[in-house]
C-alpha cells in the first residue's frame, strides 16, 4: 500500500466528479434583438461554446449556431424537450427559433448526446 | 402525446426560418464534395500516418521479438536507447498529426466543463506516451530497471486503430442518411419557362409562381403545379413509393421532383420551391430523423455521466493495482488504467438510436411513408389494433357501377345507355358512376326530356320517346311498377354492400343497376397481412350494418362499428385504448382528425402528396393501404434495430471495462493489452453503425 499513490489518487477522483459533475453557475445571457427574439450566437466545435445560454421566460428565443469544424459528430443539433433538430452543415450559419419557455432548464445536445448544452430560463 | 402535437402545430411556422438557410441543397464542401468525404479522406490520411509510423515503433518496442533485430538492437544497449528517442518522437509527431482531434476535443470539453469520447482517447495516449519519456529519460526513478519499458507502440498504434474506426464510422453514417440526400437529389436545378411567348432554360431560384413550365417526356418535374395544357403520365415513386405512373390531364396538381414518362404538358407554378411537397417532405423526414424516442432518455443519463465515471474508475484500477497488484506495480497499474481509458466506448452507446432512427425513417420516407418522430415509431411497434376508416381507406371512396342484371327484353348495354341518358342531368354521385360507365364502354348518353329528380326516391325523365323512372324500391312502388318477385335481386345485392336501382321503362321493369363503393384492389390482401402479424383489424363507419358488414366480409374484418358519427369516432377509438390496447387509426386524414388525434399512432393516407396533414403520427403518401403494412414493418425492424445496437453498446462496455480493469486476472491471469483495447473500441462503434445499416436491406413490399 502506497499512502501518496492512493491519497493523490483518491482527490483527483474527487476533483474529477466535482468539475465534471458538481453545480454549474453562470452562463452567456441571451440580448433580446428588434423583432423580440432572445438572441444567442453558438460555436459548434466540438461541443456548444457557450454552452450554458440564459434567457427570459415567456420571450421566444433564437439561436444562431455556425459549425467551425468538420467531424461528424456534431453535424445534428436536437432539442429534446421541443422535438427539434436541425443539421448544421460545416461554415454555415443555421437559425433555430424557440418558443417562449417556462422558467426552468432545457438541455440541447448533438445527435448522439455526447455534447450538451442547457437553456437556462429565468423569470 | 397530444400536448407534442399541439407543439408541432405551434412550431410549423418555424420551418421557414430553416428553410431559408437552404436545407434543400445537398451539404457541399468547396470542391463540391461533401463535408462528409471530406472529413473521411482526411481520417483516412491520418490513419495512413500512424500505420506507417507504428510498424518501426513495434519493431523497436520489441527488438527481442524479431530474429536480426535482437542482435542490433540488444536491450538496455545505446542503439536501442537511441532509437527509442527516435520513435518517442515519431510517436509524438502522429499523435499531433492523427490524434490532433482528440486534444482539440478535450480541451473544448474541458472548457465547458464536460468530458467526451475525446477525452478518454487523449487521457489514454497521453499517460502512455508520458511515462515512455520518463522511462527513457530517468530510468532510475523506477523501483526496477525492467519497469522503465517504453509503450510509445500504445501511442501510435491506439491512435491508428482510433482514427480508422472514426473513418469507417463517417463513411457508414453518410450511408445511413442517403435516403435523405437521394430525395435532396430529386430536385431538378432548371427548367424550361415561357417568358414572352419563348421558352428558355431557367434556374429554379428564378422561377416564380405564375409561370409556365413546359415538360417532356424523360424530363423532371421541376417544382409543384396545376397542368394547363397536355397530358402525361408521371412516374411518382420516389415520393409515394408507388411504382405505376399516374395520369395527368389538364386541372391535374404536379409535383418536383416527379419524372414525366409519356407526354408532353405546360404547367403553372403554384408553389414556391420551400412550400413544395419535395420540399415538406424533406423537412419532415429530417426532423423526424433528429428526434428522440423515448427509450433514449436512460441512454441519455447513462452518457451524460460515463465518461468521467471511466476516468474515476481508471484511476481507481490505477490506485488498487499498485496497491494490491503484482510488481511491478508501476506497469501493470499504467496499462490498467490506459486500457480502461481506450476500451470504453460511450460513442456505441450514443450512436446506436440515432443511427438506427435515421436510416429507419429514410427507408420508410423511400416507400413513400413519412414517420413524423422516433415516439411514433416507437409506438407504432406495440400496437395491437388498428381502426380502419371505410370509406376512402378501405374502399375507393367514390362509387362506381358493379351489376346491370336485364329484367325484360332490354340488354345490359340499352339498359346502361339509358339510365346514363336519364342520370346525366343529376348531380347525385351515383350518376355519375353510371354516366362515366357509359362512356368508359363507348355509349354517348343521348338527350333526355322532362328530368326531374324526386328526393328519396330517384329520377324520372323521357328518352328516346320511352318513359323512364330510375330510383329505389319506394319509387317502383309509387308508380306502380310491378317487380315480380325480382326484388330478391336487389335484396341480395344489398347484402353485398351495393346500391341498387330499378329501371323502369314505359311502366315496366326494365332491370337493375347496382352501384358500390368498391374495396380498393390491395385492402384484402394488406389487411390479411396484418392479422398474419399478429395485429387486430377493426373498421369503422358511418354507414348502416348492412353494407358495412358486406364490406368487411370482402376484405375479411370481423370486426365492424358501424353507424358512427364522425364526432364519435374518436370516442369508439378511446373506448378500445381503455381496453389496455395500443390503436392505430387509419384515415384520410381530413375527416378523421380526431380520431386520429385521439389514437397512440394515427395513420393519415394521403390523398396524392398532400403531406400537410398534422393530425397524423405517420403519413402514407400514397392513397394504397399497403402502407399501413409497410408503416408497422419499418418500425418493428427500426425498434428491433435500435434495441440490438443499445444491447450490444452497453454489453461491450458492461464487459469490456472490468476485464480492462483486470477482473479476470486473479483467476485467470488476463489481462488486456491497450492495444486489443484500441482495436475493440473502434470496432465497437463501427459495428453498431454497421448494424444500423443492415436496416437498409429491409423489404417492405409484400405479395
Amino acid at each position: 500500500m502506497n499512502w501518496f499513490v492512493t491519497v493523490v489518487g483518491l482527490l483527483l477522483i474527487g476533483v474529477i466528479a466535482w468539475y465534471f459533475w458538481g453545480p454549474k453557475k453562470g452562463g452567456s445571457l441571451a440580448e433580446t434583438n428588434a423583432s423580440g427574439f432572445q438572441e444567442a450566437k453558438i460555436l459548434v466545435k466540438n461541443g456548444y461554446n457557450p454552452s450554458r445560454i440564459v434567457v427570459q421566460s415567456g420571450k421566444p428565443v433564437r439561436f444562431e449556431f455556425t459549425r467551425i469544424e468538420t467531424g461528424a459528430c456534431d453535424g445534428m443539433v436536437i432539442f429534446p424537450g421541443f422535438e427539434k433538430s436541425a443539421t448544421l452543415p460545416a461554415g454555415e450559419k443555421v437559425i433555430v427559433d424557440l418558443p417562449p419557455m417556462k422558467t426552468g432548464s432545457y438541455d440541447f445536445t448533438c445527435q448522439m448526446g455526447m455534447f450538451r448544452g442547457k437553456i437556462i430560463v429565468k423569470n | 402525446m397530444e400536448a407534442e402535437k399541439t407543439q408541432h402545430m405551434h412550431e410549423h411556422h418555424d420551418h421557414e426560418h430553416e428553410m431559408m438557410t437552404g436545407h434543400i441543397k445537398p451539404e457541399q464542401g468547396q470542391q463540391g464534395e461533401s463535408t462528409e468525404e471530406l472529413e473521411y479522406r482526411s481520417l483516412m490520411k491520418k490513419w495512413w500516418l500512424a500505420a506507417t509510423v507504428s510498424v518501426p515503433v513495434i519493431l523497436v518496442s520489441y527488438p527481442n521479438l524479431f530474429p536480426g533485430l535482437r542482435e542490433l538492437l540488444p536491450m538496455g544497449s545505446q542503439q536501442l536507447w537511441w532509437a527509442r528517442l527516435i520513435m518517442g518522437i515519431l510517436a509524438l509527431f502522429v499523435v499531433i498529426r492523427s490524434g490532433g482531434q482528440f486534444f482539440i476535443g478535450t480541451w473544448e470539453g474541458l472548457k465547458q466543463r464536460s468530458a467526451n469520447m475525446n477525452t478518454l482517447i487523449a487521457t489514454g495516449v497521453s499517460a502512455a506516451w508520458l511515462y515512455s519519456l520518463i522511462a527513457l529519460f530517468w530510468p532510475s526513478i523506477f523501483p526496477s530497471p525492467e519497469m522503465a519499458d517504453v509503450y510509445y507502440d500504445v501511442t501510435t498504434v491506439v491512435t491508428a486503430l482510433v482514427v480508422l474506426g472514426s473513418a469507417l464510422e463517417v463513411k457508414a453514417k453518410g450511408r445511413s442518411s442517403e435516403a435523405i440526400n437521394k430525395l435532396v437529389a430529386l430536385q431538378p436545378q432548371t427548367a424550361n419557362v415561357v417568358r414572352d411567348g419563348k421558352e428558355v432554360k431557367v434556374p429554379l431560384e428564378e422561377i416564380n409562381i405564375g409561370d409556365q413550365i413546359i415538360v417532356r417526356p424523360g424530363e423532371k418535374v421541376a417544382i409543384d403545379g396545376t397542368v394547363v395544357s397536355g397530358s402525361s403520365a408521371i412516374d411518382e415513386s420516389m415520393l409515394t413509393g408507388e411504382s405505376i405512373p399516374v395520369e395527368k390531364n389538364e386541372g391535374d396538381e404536379v409535383f418536383g421532383g416527379t419524372l414525366n414518362k409519356t407526354g408532353s404538358f405546360t404547367f403553372k407554378v403554384t408553389k414556391e420551391q420551400k412550400d413544395s411537397a419535395l420540399a415538406n417532405i424533406v423537412e419532415m423526414v429530417k426532423q423526424a430523423q433528429g428526434s428522440r424516442i423515448p427509450v433514449q432518455k436512460v441512454v441519455d443519463q447513462i452518457s451524460s455521466i460515463f465518461t468521467p465515471g471511466v476516468i474515476i474508475a481508471a484511476i481507481l484500477g490505477y490506485i488498487v493495482w499498485y496497491d494490491f497488484g503484482p510488481q511491478p506495480g508501476w506497469v501493470y497499474a499504467l496499462i490498467v488504467a490506459v486500457t480502461t481509458l481506450i476500451i470504453a466506448c460511450p460513442c456505441a452507446l450514443g450512436m446506436a438510436t440515432p443511427m438506427s432512427l435515421t436510416t429507419g425513417i429514410g427507408k420508410g420516407a423511400e416507400n413513400g411513408i413519412l414517420i413524423r418522430s422516433g415516439e411514433a415509431l416507437q409506438i407504432a411497434q406495440k400496437l395491437r389494433t388498428i381502426v380502419m376508416d371505410k370509406t376512402g381507406t378501405i374502399t375507393e371512396g367514390k362509387p362506381s357501377l358493379t351489376d346491370i342484371v336485364p329484367l325484360g327484353k332490354f340488354t345490359e348495354e340499352e339498359l346502361l345507355l339509358i339510365s346514363a341518358s336519364v342520370e346525366q342531368g343529376s348531380e347525385h354521385p351515383l350518376a355519375s358512376a353510371i354516366v362515366e360507365k357509359a362512356k368508359e364502354k363507348g355509349l354517348t348518353p343521348v338527350k333526355s326530356e322532362g328530368f326531374n329528380a324526386i328526393p328519396g326516391h330517384g329520377v324520372e325523365g323521357t328518352v328516346d320517346g320511352k318513359m323512364i323512372y330510375f330510383g329505389n324500391l319506394k319509387l317502383m312502388k309509387e308508380k306502380g311498377i310491378p317487380l315480380d318477385g325480382f326484388n330478391s335481386y336487389a335484396a341480395s345485392m344489398a347484402d353485398q354492400g351495393k346500391t341498387p336501382m330499378f329501371l323502369a321503362i314505359n311502366g315496366e321493369a326494365g332491370g337493375i343497376v347496382a352501384v358500390a363503393d368498391i374495396v380498393k384492389k390491395d385492402s384484402l390482401s394488406v389487411i390479411h397481412e396484418l392479422k398474419s402479424m399478429g395485429l387486430e383489424v377493426v373498421m369503422i363507419t358511418g354507414d348502416n350494418e348492412r353494407t358495412a358488414r358486406a364490406i368487411a366480409k370482402q376484405v375479411g374484418i370481423d370486426q365492424v362499428l358501424a353507424e358512427v358519427l364522425p364526432q364519435h369516432k374518436a370516442e369508439n377509438v378511446r373506448r378500445l385504448q381503455e381496453e389496455g390496447k395500443k390503436v392505430a387509426m387509419v384515415g384520410d386524414g381530413i375527416n378523421d382528425a380526431p380520431a386520429l388525434t385521439q389514437a397512440d399512432v394515427g395513420i393519415a393516407i394521403g390523398t396524392g402528396t398532400d403531406v400537410a396533414i398534422e393530425a397524423s403520427d405517420i403519413t402514407l403518401i400514397s392513397g394504397s393501404l399497403e402502407g399501413v403494412v409497410r408503416a408497422i414493418r419499418v418500425s418493428r425492424a427500426t425498434m428491433k434495430n435500435i434495441y440490438e445496437g443499445l444491447f450490444g453498446a452497453f454489453i461491450y462496455n458492461a464487459i469490456g471495462i472490468p476485464i480492462a480493469l483486470g477482473v479476470l486476472y486473479p483467476f485467470t491471469g488476463i489481462l488486456l493489452s491497450p492495444l486489443v483495447a484500441a482495436a475493440a473500441m473502434a470496432f465497437s462503434s463501427l459495428t453498431v453503425v454497421l448494424n444500423a445499416n443492415r436496416l437498409k436491406q429491409l423489404k417492405l413490399k409484400f405479395n
